[in-house]
């Protein structure tokens, strides 16, 4: 199968490889697919108090086009605000990278993978605003 | 080699099929413009010349499985004589009985025919394989009854290359009065193959992986001790002894008869093991560069020019992709592992095989560096307990 020019661009020179510390506040983290479909997808956030994107990285275990999605997601994504990068849809990224019919999913992970790393995000902060101290684990 | 444009590409996929090797097209071109009788014209030059170069053919062919030239009869390919050896014993031996043995690793000319045989009433027993890819023999023995009338064995996999202990099949076959076919495509040349020591009855091989021309192939039939009959597939003309109608393709038979004389020469020449010293290198060279690969199939009982590696934590589709300069086959892909065959040949170089390791090396190191599943297992995540949100 012939892949578009950008797919082929964004396999040879990812962008935004990395992990960051899943714990870190300030760190959203979504992981989609699963081994046995043939993707996963991590896909992590720094964002700010303001909630504006100020860093992402990601990690993929698929095709060529899943790796492409989520090298693209990372770099849409960076500098904007939550709200911004919620509007992101997966057919922008199926035209942009010009994803045939058969690859189309790999793009629904990469939204997804947006969505559930905001999510959990938004998931950190509600329990930090529920109790603003930090909780001081016992080691019991 | 080069492609049309230019560009670099490594052939490592002859278990698919095998490049014509010039000797062999230079032998069938006469057949085509100058010497293109049909080999069943009794009366003119044309004629006899044509069936002069089938015979000679039937005869290099027979040689290379230690067969007689009557035994030999020419198919279309390898799936022909597959199907032919299935439905033709099932036929022909109704009477005896209605049970076949096979193994669930064959090729999917003989799961498919044996399938279709099952529809029609027969009984299949599909005999398990060990992690190596190899037969029970006990097994085996155990599922013969009296109403066993043929074992189908392929002699070398095509996938992974692992043998079956050939001999030994045909000695239990014999004891049980049953008929022993194998599908020896993947065999010939590469390893010895003797029908009379191995007790083989019938045999089914292919030109196209031997550096013959692909739309030829033969089934071994045997003649005597005991004489092997199977019930027409073919009906027509009467050619091929009646087993198999239809005028013979003899540029085609002259080619495959070419390709069997020089698959002969590989054994004995040395050829094949420049082949299996390549592969092993290819082997030692991945072991050595790849860590978490692991060998499909056993190493000591398998042919010479197959290698079968998992990469683990890596997906297929783009391990190709990094090296869509190298033909291989991938195969399936199991909870993130995936599974690359390597054919190598008589046209493999060392410095391909290099080139191979390095590129290979290069970008599994790479998809891993990309893949959170690696990143989980080197954190000692077992990935199998992961509450996967699949789609």
């Amino acid at each position: 199968m012939a892949y578009s020019k950008k797919v082929i661009e964004h396999y040879e020179n990812p962008r935004n490889v990395g992990s960051m510390p899943k714990d870190d506040p300030a760190v959203g983290t979504g992981l989609v697919g699963a081994p046995e479909c043939g993707d996963v997808m991590k896909l992590q956030l720094r964002i700010t108090e303001d909630g504006v994107i100020e860093d992402a990285k990601f990690k993929t275990f698929g095709c060529g086009s899943a790796i492409a999605s989520s090298s693209l997601a990372t770099e849409w994504v960076k500098g904007k605000t939550i709200d911004e990068a919620l509007a992101i849809r997966n057919t922008d990224i199926v035209q942009e990278l010009a994803l045939p019919p058969v690859k189309i999913h790999c793009s629904v992970l990469a939204e997804d993978a947006i969505k559930q790393a905001i999510e959990d995000f938004k998931r950190k902060r509600a329990v930090r605003e529920a109790e603003p101290a930090p909780a001081v684990k016992t080691g019991a | 080699m080069k492609s049309e444009n230019g560009e670099r590409r490594i052939y490592l996929d002859n278990n698919a099929t095998t490049r014509c090797d010039p000797r062999v097209v230079e032998a069938m071109l006469p057949f085509f413009t100058e010497k293109y009788g049909n080999s069943a014209s009794r009366n003119h030059g044309f004629g006899w010349e044509a069936e002069e170069a089938v015979e000679k053919a039937r005869t290099q062919v027979a040689a290379v499985i230690g067969a007689d030239a009557k035994e030999i009869v020419f198919t279309s390919g390898a799936t022909e004589a597959d199907n032919l050896a299935l439905k033709g014993v099932a036929e022909m031996y109704r009477e005896k009985g209605d049970h076949i043995i096979s193994v669930p690793t064959e090729h999917k000319a003989i799961i498919d025919t044996a399938k279709h045989l099952e529809s029609l009433g027969l009984k299949v027993t599909w005999l398990p394989v060990d992690k190596e890819g190899l037969i029970d023999l006990d097994e085996l023995r155990r599922s013969i009854t009296e109403k066993t009338i043929l074992i189908s064995v392929m002699a070398v996999n095509n996938e992974v290359g692992v043998i079956q202990p050939l001999a030994e099949i045909g000695k239990i076959a014999a004891e049980k009065g049953v008929l022993f076919h194998t599908d020896a495509v993947q065999a010939v040349g590469k390893i010895p193959i003797d029908v009379n020591a191995m007790g083989i009855h019938l045999l089914s091989m292919s030109g196209h992986k031997i550096y013959g021309p692909k739309g030829i192939g033969a089934l071994y039939v045997r003649r005597r001790n005991p004489r092997v009959r199977v019930s027409i597939q073919m009906h027509g003309g009467g050619h091929e002894r009646g087993y198999r109608s239809g005028t013979l393709a003899v540029p085609l038979i002259v080619g495959f008869g070419k390709a069997c004389e020089l698959a002969a020469e590989d054994l004995s020449s040395g050829e094949i093991e420049r082949v299996r010293k390549l592969r092993d290198r290819l082997l030692d060279g991945i072991r050595a560069r790849v860590p978490e690969s692991y060998v499909n199939g056993s190493l000591t009982r398998r042919a010479p020019n197959n290698l079968n590696i998992s990469f683990a934590y890596v997906e297929g589709e783009s391990l190709l992709m990094g090296i869509n300069d190298i033909a291989v086959s991938s195969g399936s892909e199991d909870l993130a592992h995936t599974s690359i065959r390597f054919g190598l040949g008589r046209f493999t170089t060392e410095e391909e095989v290099d080139y191979t390791i390095e590129r290979l090396s290069g970008i599994v190191s790479r998809l891993r560096e990309l893949s959170p599943l690696w990143e989980m297992a080197q954190e000692g995540i077992d990935i199998t307990k992961v509450n996967w949100q699949g789609h």
